[in-house]
């Protein structure tokens, strides 16, 4: 053991008298495991925060949209499009079991007027559950009641942008605003729910009454679509068959009729973002793992100039008794440490730099401890993978010829 | 079994070197035999094979075939690992270059070889290292670096390190060829009193006047032995030594006067 403690403490007074060499060679290994550290902590920040967006629609959230209707699988042409109305969405909330809350969504948009200036957004119809379907909180008035509803009563909710943008720095609850010259009093105003999935502005939108916006403002008694909120994560699916049932019965369609609409939830849209960013991650790791290896081979490149620049040292160890095993286990360790110093740095420098990208830019990035070990780990395996050659090619040197090069 | 006071013993060692298609014979049936305490010179001009039957003889290079016995023990029939083990612990090798480890110190040098001893058999390497220098003659330069070292005193290091195992045979292989005439006669000097203490030594020189302070020649040409005698006329390499100094002369006088 102290013969092994001896060749590793050679190892590394070769590597501190040989200061810019061994950085050189540890560059590789720097810029490699730094690289695969970043690259992944900015793809895991990416899925992070897509997974943040997706749970600000609301958790538990189904969506229902309306289809074509089919027969048999034969599609009936544009004319039998079938869409749902706000009974649709009253049927699912009086009938469903397994589902909490219930809002119809009625778009709109256009210009509006208030506070001195105008502004263009969208004006969606909705019913009172939709701010607890969508875990929607208010920062100043109130939301409106089921009795708004009955009565049209146009009242209007503002987004966080809208609100900013027409009465900057005030409360506007009690505010007359025109919607497409129809007036709305302002009631309340949402907290800011930021930007979606997508990148568009959730807070650029103002709510009213689904009935208000429906047949004041459009004029006709088509919806666009349901939002449901199952009454927990494990009953989603059993809350999607119930309500697929539901809207079946309430179109009258037959057995053997295709559904003649679409139901999609959260989780659904949850993973094919975390599946897209999670491929992102992957695929960036192996472009930084890729850097790894070569970074590796620099390490191979430089081990193996040394032996050749150091065969007269290896036969002086040689002549005086040093094994074959000897000389591997010194050219060995001088690989591993200046692969794990590489490493080190490496993890140092990664945290720099993802500090720096969280702090001064608009990407997100999460290191997790388990990627560190493995770069760590994975650092150690290249020098011990590319350091055995060229401490192979040393050890088996014979003495006499090893003494004889100039 | 060998007598053990021949610490060498060869039988008919032969050395080919195989050069592309020409086989090269270094070295032709060499019989050799070295008893403990003698101090031989092997003579010869280059190409006699002394070099070779050197490199044999210190287990740095392995005979095409014949046998030699190191203490009694035939090391033809030894693996790589036991080869290194006796160049670690039975021999004590000096080069015509020193050979030492630049940017070490002299001390770290002349331990390296305990380095390598499995067995420890040196309880303190670094007490042993310090006793060896100060045999040598070196106490004040032991934290020295090569290149801070004069030639001769490079060399004394090297001889401190083939020492330090307290080997059963040292051997030099012209370990004054870089070294200037004063230089040469106080490594030989040095070598007479360690031969004195006890140590068998055998060195290559291929001058006949270093070779005058041994105490047996052994001349090779063409890969034979062609003559091996006991010189009578000893030289002693102290006596030169103060006359050299007394003197500020060269050699050359000093060889004639004798």
């Amino acid at each position: 053991m102290n013969r092994i403690n001896n060749l590793i403490k050679v190892a590394l007074k070769s590597i501190a008298k040989n200061r810019m060499r061994s950085l050189l060679t540890s560059l590789g290994i720097i810029i490699g495991v730094s690289a695969v550290i970043v690259m992944v902590a900015v793809g895991q920040g990416s899925q992070a925060k897509i997974e943040e967006q997706v749970a600000s629609l609301g958790t538990n959230l189904i969506v229902i949209f309306p289809g074509i209707s089919k027969s048999g699988g034969v599609s009936q042409g544009a004319g039998s499009f079938n869409r749902f109305t706000l009974k649709d969405a009253e049927k699912i909330a009086e009938q469903a079991t397994l589902v909490k809350d219930v809002s119809p969504i009625v778009r709109s948009g256009g210009q509006v007027i208030g506070g001195g200036t105008n502004w263009n957004t969208t004006i969606n119809g909705v019913s009172p559950q939709y701010f607890d379907l969508r875990e929607w909180g208010l920062e100043y008035g109130e939301i409106f009641t089921e009795r708004d509803v009955q009565v049209c009563k146009k009242v209007a909710i503002l987004g966080k942008t809208i609100a900013d943008e027409l009465f900057p720095g005030q409360d506007p609850t009690g505010e007359t605003i025109r919607i497409r010259n129809t007036p709305f009093i302002v009631i309340g105003v949402l907290k800011e729910k930021g930007k979606n999935a997508m990148g568009s502005d959730q807070d650029d939108i103002i709510f009213a009454p689904s009935t208000t916006v429906l047949y004041r403002l459009k004029g006709r008694q088509f919806i666009d679509m349901i939002n449901a909120g199952a009454v927990s994560t494990d009953k989603m699916d059993a809350a999607q068959a119930e309500i697929r049932s539901i809207l079946r019965e309430a179109h009258k369609l037959d057995e053997g009729d295709d559904d003649d609409f679409t139901i999609t939830n959260q989780t659904e849209i949850t993973d094919m973002a975390s599946e897209t960013s999670r491929t992102m991650t992957l695929l960036l790791g192996a472009v930084a793992g890729v850097s790894l290896i070569v970074g590796g081979i620099g390490i191979m490149n430089i081990m193996l100039v040394s032996v050749t620049e150091r065969t007269r040292e290896i036969g002086i160890r040689l002549s005086i008794g040093a094994r074959a095993n000897d000389i591997l286990v010194q050219f060995l360790s001088e690989a591993v440490v200046l692969s794990l110093f590489g490493g080190i740095i490496g993890i140092l420098l990664a945290l720099l730099i993802s500090g720096i990208l969280n702090n001064f830019t608009e990407l997100r990035t999460v290191i997790k401890p388990f990627i560190v070990i493995l770069a760590f780990a994975f650092s150690g395996s290249v020098g011990i993978f590319f350091g055995f050659y060229p401490a192979r090619k040393a050890a088996n040197l014979n003495p006499i010829d090893a003494l004889r090069y100039e | 079994m060998e007598n053990v006071e021949n610490v060498i013993v060869t039988k008919n060692l032969t050395k080919v070197y195989q050069m592309g298609v020409v086989r090269v014979h270094a070295l032709k049936e060499i019989n050799l035999t070295v008893q403990r305490g003698e101090f031989v010179a092997i003579m010869g001009a280059s190409g006699s094979g002394k070099s070779t039957l050197m490199n044999m003889l210190g287990c740095l290079d392995q005979p095409t075939s014949g046998d030699y016995f190191l203490d009694g023990k035939n090391v033809n029939s030894l693996d790589k690992n036991e080869y290194a083990e006796i160049r670690n612990q039975k021999i004590g090798f000096v080069f015509q270059g020193f050979n030492l480890l630049a940017r070490t110190t002299a001390l770290e040098n002349v331990e390296l070889p305990l380095m390598y001893d499995r067995y420890n058999r040196i309880k303190e390497p670094h007490k042993a290292a310090k006793s060896a220098l100060e045999r040598v003659g070196l106490t004040d330069r032991m934290n020295h670096l090569p290149n801070q070292l004069s030639g001769g005193q490079q060399q004394r290091v090297a001889i401190a390190r083939a020492l330090v195992t307290q080997p059963s045979i040292l051997m030099a292989d012209e370990p004054t060829g870089n070294l200037d005439s004063l230089n040469s006669i106080e490594i030989f000097s040095l070598f007479q009193t360690l031969n004195q203490e006890g140590i068998t030594i055998v060195m290559v020189t291929h001058e006949r006047d270093f070779a005058d302070y041994a105490t047996r020649i052994v001349e090779m040409r063409d890969g034979h032995i062609r003559r091996d005698w006991i010189i009578q006329n000893r030289r002693n390499a102290q006596a030169d030594l103060v006359q050299y100094k007394a003197n500020g002369s060269a050699t050359e006088e000093i060889y004639e006067q004798n």
